[in-house]
């Protein structure tokens, strides 16, 4: 359009903008490509007037959607009364609709109604009972003061806290994450500063844990990186280590001195038992190591919007923990100044009382118990079908998410032909099954599996 | 299960000598970080014991009891959406119906820009979260740009802009001796500043200083900008807390858009809606046309995703609840006149019960700085003195929170403050 015009991309100085919306200005309809020539040559740098209709912003491209968020968005716009949205990780009842836990009616009458700013590091209730809550309530780190917990943003926002600290105050700037791994973990390290590796994790050949793998990748990280470990349910792939592999990534990671920062998105939703989920995290606490934790209660309290979560750091002793907290004010505050209050105190409400405690974890139970179910029923389904191919990965994985191992391509053909909506990498939400639309689902994977590569 | 607890119990035990082996911390050499120098006079006000002690220190709206308040309109917003069960995640730019009315508060609500979708708009973590994320978004596309930042300003805005990495300048603002705005100055600096230039402005009761420019002037800096081609990014956390009147006080952004600037804008419900501790708050940025305002909220939202993901529902739902209504949103607007005639009327007090005390100083600033906040004059060891001495909680900059001021405790704070600068 106008070759004599320098080049707008993101690196072209505002100096250059200016001139472009001069040039434009003054060549009004009718232009010459030698007026315009002459024109370039006599407009300086310091014209006297710089104000221009252009906004300095004028060079910015939209962004993709979001991968994940994306497919909600794409779910709503289909008209289709058959679609089906297994994306995103929100958890659904038989009947297909969001579930307002019971327990949650009863916090919310009985919300304590701070009125003002919380502190920095958020509610203390809140704080120490989270801390409770994935330590366990005997931890000896707990007794010992040796942990400081800080309310965040839910699990995106505990992660980029203790990211941003670990960039600014840890001598390793490197982490490792499983491959694969949510999505948003990639940007949120990059972002925060740190340098992002991969260490094995999924094997598709068996669609469960490349254990060798993993051991030999954090194997050769060098000592003190930083090493992202999904407490329980990986996302998306859903296969967690054993108890017993736990063991020995722990005794490897302490041998070379790697950092653990535990994502704990789903304790109570894995197995349904609270303490079970958590088993990863205590083991290494229990040796007295140090390590992070992000926790959220985006789905195990139903709070998601609510974004309620908190980064707990175990630290060798008190005085490390009470000098890493003031830290990681410093760090919120440019941030966010305080966390919001709403649906912390709605958590600390119901971990704060016995009988809502137990309530919690009865529901807990059951949004497992169903998640288990669609896993079986589904697998039931493709076998009756015969739909060539292993699903045993079905049942053997754990959590919201199976990773079926569709590949693109016929994840592109679930959603055309039979409005499926899931994640290109063939992650589904068992979370968004239900009995009534398990056969749909189970056709779509038969279809797919049979007639795309 | 025998079998297992004598599996773990060894290796438990022979975990130990790993635990040995790496004694220290990985933390050591962490340093305790400095109290925030605002919330920490909370703090500190919170561990005195003296019946008398008063806190003029962080900038939440007290009544004349020295009580928190929850607005009216806010009860009847809760009371509305107790029914409401629905907890499922916003989307990255938040509620889209809170954003809407968010920005008929700034841009008016028969704005063109509004109807002809030139706002790219995104609900914030309150005016803290609003900066930030323009920051991050502003060192992301125009990474070789600056930020000039007023002086002073709220402390947090340098922490904002260091953290985004954007490399900070200063203007001139405040003026020392007459406890005004330094206008020569600030004119200056903004004529000197290289064309293109990035500013913070306070639309509307400055803090700390409560120092506002008048209309004409906002008019003369306006222009200014236009000369020099800047960006104005306009922190508006005060909307109504000002005159008490919101229109009014968004006159600033309303001249800048009269005289066509791209501006950005950060608002908080905190204080004009009480709703501190919920975190709700927009950032705005004015776009030459629709598909822009399309992309740079796309891109806003990728800075957002991996900060929080999305932001909080609650209190976008009491904003969107209230100014949805028109009754409801009448009622704000009638209680948030209330909370600034207030205010008004404590400076008004203080200002009386110094003079009547026969003090040497000349205390017109009170009444001529608007807003929360009064930049007394008073110096740090003042400050530390009515401290110390008064049992008087205030930032050592000098800053006054008026909202703390009541008429119980006015002629205490007067006989105080009397007393530690009669001999200035």
């Amino acid at each position: 359009m106008h070759p004599q015009l320098p080049s707008l991309g993101a690196n072209s100085s505002s100096t250059d903008r200016r001139l472009s919306a001069l040039i434009r200005h003054l060549e009004g309809s009718s232009s010459s490509s030698s007026a315009m020539e002459s024109q370039n040559q006599t407009i300086s740098a310091s014209a006297t007037s710089a104000f221009s209709d252009n906004s300095v912003f004028g060079h910015v491209v939209r962004a993709p959607e979001d991968a994940i968020l994306g497919v909600t968005v794409a779910y709503n716009k289909d008209p289709s009364p058959v679609k089906l949205n297994l994306g995103v990780g929100a958890y659904r009842t038989e009947e297909g609709k969001p579930l307002v836990l019971t327990v949650l009616q009863f916090a919310l009458i009985c919300s304590s109604r701070v009125k003002e700013y919380l502190p920095i590091v958020g509610l203390a209730d809140f704080n120490k009972l989270s801390a409770k809550l994935i330590f366990g309530a005997d931890s000896p780190a707990i007794r010992e003061n040796r942990v400081t917990t800080v309310q965040c943003l839910s699990g995106t926002g505990s992660l980029r806290v203790g990211a941003e600290f670990l960039a600014k105050h840890y001598h390793q700037r490197t982490i490792y994450i499983p491959q694969p791994t949510w999505g948003n973990h990639v940007k949120i390290f990059t972002l925060a500063g740190l340098s992002v590796k991969t260490y094995s994790y999924y094997d598709p050949a068996t669609r469960g844990l490349n254990f060798q793998g993993l051991l030999e990748d954090l194997g050769s990280a060098p000592s003190g990186a930083i090493v992202l470990l999904h407490a329980c349910a990986h996302n998306p792939t859903g296969v967690d280590p054993t108890l017993q592999q736990w063991e020995q990534i722990r005794q490897l990671m302490r041998s070379k001195g790697l950092l653990p920062f535990f994502d704990s998105a789903y304790q109570g939703f894995a197995s349904g038992s609270l303490d079970a989920d958590a088993q990863s995290v205590r083991m290494f606490v229990a040796d007295g190591g140090e390590c992070l934790a992000a926790q959220s209660y985006a789905k195990n309290m139903g709070l998601y919007g609510e974004r309620v979560g908190a980064l707990s750091i175990v630290c060798k002793t008190a005085d490390v923990a009470g000098r890493v907290e003031s830290q990681l004010k410093l760090v919120i505050r440019p941030m966010y100044s305080n966390p919001p209050i709403h649906g912390a105190s709605i958590v600390a409400t119901i971990l704060k009382d016995r009988n809502m405690f137990n309530e919690w974890t009865i529901e807990l139970k059951a949004m497992a118990d169903r998640i288990i179910s669609m896993r079986q029923q589904l697998f039931d389904a493709l076998c009756a079908r015969g739909t060539p191919g292993d699903w045993s990965h079905i049942v053997k994985q754990i959590g919201m998410f199976t990773f079926t191992g569709l590949n693109s391509q016929q994840v592109t053909f679930m959603t055309k032909e039979y409005h499926i909506y899931l994640t290109s990498d063939g992650r589904i939400s068992m979370a968004g099954l239900s009995s009534k639309t398990v056969p749909h689902l189970a056709d779509a994977i038969h279809a797919a599996v049979t007639r795309v590569a | 299960m025998a079998l297992r607890t004598g599996i773990s119990s060894r290796i438990l035990r022979s975990s130990s000598t790993f635990a040995l082996r790496s004694m220290s911390s990985w933390w050591r050499n962490v340093e305790p970080a400095a109290k925030d120098p605002i919330l920490g006079v909370t703090e500190a006000f919170l561990a005195d014991p003296s019946p008398d002690k008063v806190n003029v220190g962080v900038g939440a709206y007290r009544d004349d009891n020295g009580k928190p308040v929850v607005l009216e309109c806010v009860r009847e917003a809760e009371r509305r959406i107790a029914g409401n069960l629905n907890m499922e995640y916003l989307p990255m730019g938040g509620s889209v119906k809170m954003v809407e009315e968010t920005l008929k508060l700034a841009y008016g609500e028969n704005s063109n820009l509004i109807k002809d979708k030139r706002i790219a708009a995104v609900q914030a973590l309150s005016g803290t979260g609003a900066c930030r994320l323009f920051a991050d978004f502003q060192k992301r596309f125009c990474p070789d740009s600056q930020i000039y930042i007023p002086v002073p300003t709220w402390a947090n805005h340098h922490n904002i802009w260091r953290d985004a990495q954007v490399p900070q300048r200063t203007f001139h603002y405040y003026h020392l001796e007459s406890k005004g705005l330094d206008f020569a100055s600030m004119m200056d600096d903004i004529k000197n500043a290289p064309n293109g230039s990035f500013f913070l402005l306070h639309a509307c009761a400055h803090n700390p200083t409560g120092v506002d420019p008048s209309e004409e002037q906002w008019r003369e800096i306006s222009y200014q900008f236009k000369v020099k081609g800047h960006f104005a990014f306009f922190d508006m956390a005060y909307q109504g807390f000002a005159s008490g009147n919101p229109e009014r006080d968004a006159k600033s952004i309303r001249i800048f858009l009269e005289d066509g600037h791209l501006i950005g804008c950060a608002q908080s419900y905190a204080k004009n809606m009480g709703l501190y501790g919920q975190r709700v708050g927009c950032l705005s940025v004015v776009c030459e046309d629709e598909k822009q305002a399309v992309a740079v909220k796309s891109q806003l939202q990728q800075i957002a995703r991996p900060m929080y993901s999305n932001p909080p529902v609650h209190g976008a739902l009491i904003v969107s609840t209230i100014l949805g209504d028109p009754d409801l949103k009448k009622l704000w607007l009638k209680e948030v006149k209330a909370m600034a005639d207030r205010i008004i009327g404590m400076r008004t007090a203080l200002r009386e019960n110094l003079e009547k005390l026969g003090s040497p100083l000349s205390w017109e600033h009170i009444t001529n700085q608007i807003g929360m906040f009064c930049y007394s004059g008073l110096t740090p060891e003042q400050v530390d003195h009515l401290t110390n001495h008064f049992h008087i909680y205030m930032t050592r900059n000098g800053r006054i929170s008026l909202a703390g001021v009541t008429t119980g405790n006015v002629g205490y704070l007067a006989n105080a403050i009397h007393e530690v600068s009669k001999s200035a």
